[in-house]
């Protein structure tokens, strides 16, 4: 039976992200597309964050998984536009960011370019609520814009008193 | 495809894409300083995470740069084999980090450049320019929320950090004007469509410095005095100690890799 690109999608969607690894690639929405080209097969792949140190270890990750299903023949491709965003993070992938401890991204949130978008956020009006992924409270707070990894950032939450990640909105 | 080989000649778009991926690897080094350094964890992390989306944005740019070159040079033959008078960085991008002040008010004073340049660079002619630009503004959208925050917070905070802060705004203030003027290379660019004119960035970047240095409560200097050279490769001394460490491996042990 030859192999189907729904197929080469099922093997992808078993591949964990190496940083996060309750999500899988397909939940983090960096695969763009699966093809045949005679005999290759061509995997497409957008990077997270420009400098993520995983996105090497994904491609080496999706190769290896191929390889182990029987195919040999893949070439990866990296696409950089459009550039990767959290909308592309699939329904269940956030359902699992949350059981998992890391607040999924609050929707519509990313910082854009317009200097009164900044300014809204650098006096408050741009502030909103994370909820803990723990105890469900919204009275957290932001402890910084960084956490473990470039698409986190560090909270706590002031009822449970406890810290955890969130993904930002990107 | 769109692409500005048809519009421009290789020359001046290599030298152009140098400015760009020099500037985000010579500042993404500077930040990577600090890791292990920084006054508290979170921010040592912050820190290093700004500094790996910018050597991020610096691979892609230099990546562009070598292919347009044609000599077979990549990302890494331009980052660690070159010496200081080939880079073509800002020199604001290279000034010590001084204190923590001091690398924010840096990093404050590029991010609200980067952002309008990034912005107008996603309406390039050649798609390889727009996707790295729509790719790296994101990123540098957040790092600017996060430097200007910080800068309203040091500026009006402690009679001790608003001083620090207002030290390194002078210190750093007379770098700044260089990032405004044009030469050769941006008249071309511009003319083909391929780049803003960096002129025309400085009512966007003048709006940002005004607002955010207005509520930490610093004064800019008056001086409209400006250090050149970065874009012709007369650095200051600073660049060549940052070189030294950075390319120390591979000037030690030609072509290592692990």
């Amino acid at each position: 039976m030859p192999v189907t690109e729904d197929i080469v999608w099922k093997w992808l969607s078993e591949i964990p992200d190496p940083e996060i690894p309750v999500l899988s690639l397909t939940d983090l929405g960096v695969i763009r597309d699966v093809a045949w080209q005679d005999e290759t097969l061509v995997v497409t792949v957008t990077p997270t964050y420009s400098g993520c140190p995983a996105t090497a270890i994904i491609n080496l990750d999706i190769e290896t998984k191929l390889l182990e299903c029987g195919v040999s023949n893949v070439r990866l491709e990296q696409q950089l536009s459009p550039p990767w965003t959290t909308d592309w993070l699939t329904k269940a992938g956030r359902e699992k960011l949350r059981a998992y401890g890391i607040a999924p991204p609050v929707d519509g949130t990313r910082s854009d370019s317009s200097a009164a978008g900044r300014m809204a956020r650098l006096t408050g009006q741009g502030d909103f609520k994370v909820a803990c992924p723990r105890c469900g409270s919204e009275n957290t707070e932001k402890i910084s814009q960084f956490g473990s990894t470039p698409c986190k950032a560090a909270y706590r939450c002031q009822a449970c008193l406890e810290p955890f990640d969130y993904f930002k909105c990107h | 495809m769109a692409r500005a080989t048809d519009l421009i000649s290789n020359d001046i778009l290599f030298e152009w894409l140098l400015r760009r991926g020099d500037t985000a690897l010579v500042l993404g080094h500077r930040v990577s300083e600090w890791c292990g350094h920084s006054p508290v964890l979170e921010e040592d992390i912050a820190l290093a995470n700004v500094a790996l989306d910018l050597i991020g944005q610096a691979r892609m740019w230099l990546g562009l740069a070598g292919e347009v070159e044609g000599e077979g040079r990549g990302e890494n033959e331009l980052a660690y084999l070159r010496d200081a008078w080939d880079f073509r960085n800002f020199l604001l991008a290279e000034q010590p980090n001084g204190d923590f002040g001091q690398t924010l008010m840096r990093q404050f004073l590029i991010d609200a450049y980067q952002v309008p340049l990034l912005e107008a660079l996603k309406g390039s002619k050649d798609e390889r320019i727009a996707a790295i630009a729509a790719k790296a503004g994101k990123e540098v959208a957040y790092h600017l929320d996060r430097s200007a925050d910080l800068v309203i917070r040091l500026g009006d905070g402690t009679a001790e950090s608003h001083r620090r802060m207002q030290q390194a705004l002078d210190a750093l203030w007379s770098y700044t004007g260089e990032m405004f003027i044009s030469d050769a290379v941006d008249t071309a660019m511009a003319e083909a469509g391929l780049a803003p004119d960096p002129a025309s960035l400085k009512v966007a970047w003048q709006e940002t410095v005004d607002a955010v240095l207005d509520q930490a409560t610093l004064t800019a200097p008056e001086d409209e005095f400006a250090h050149t050279g970065g874009l012709t490769g007369r650095h200051s001394e600073h660049l060549g100690h940052l070189l030294a460490e950075m390319q120390f491996l591979q000037r030690a042990y030609p072509g290592a890799t692990w």
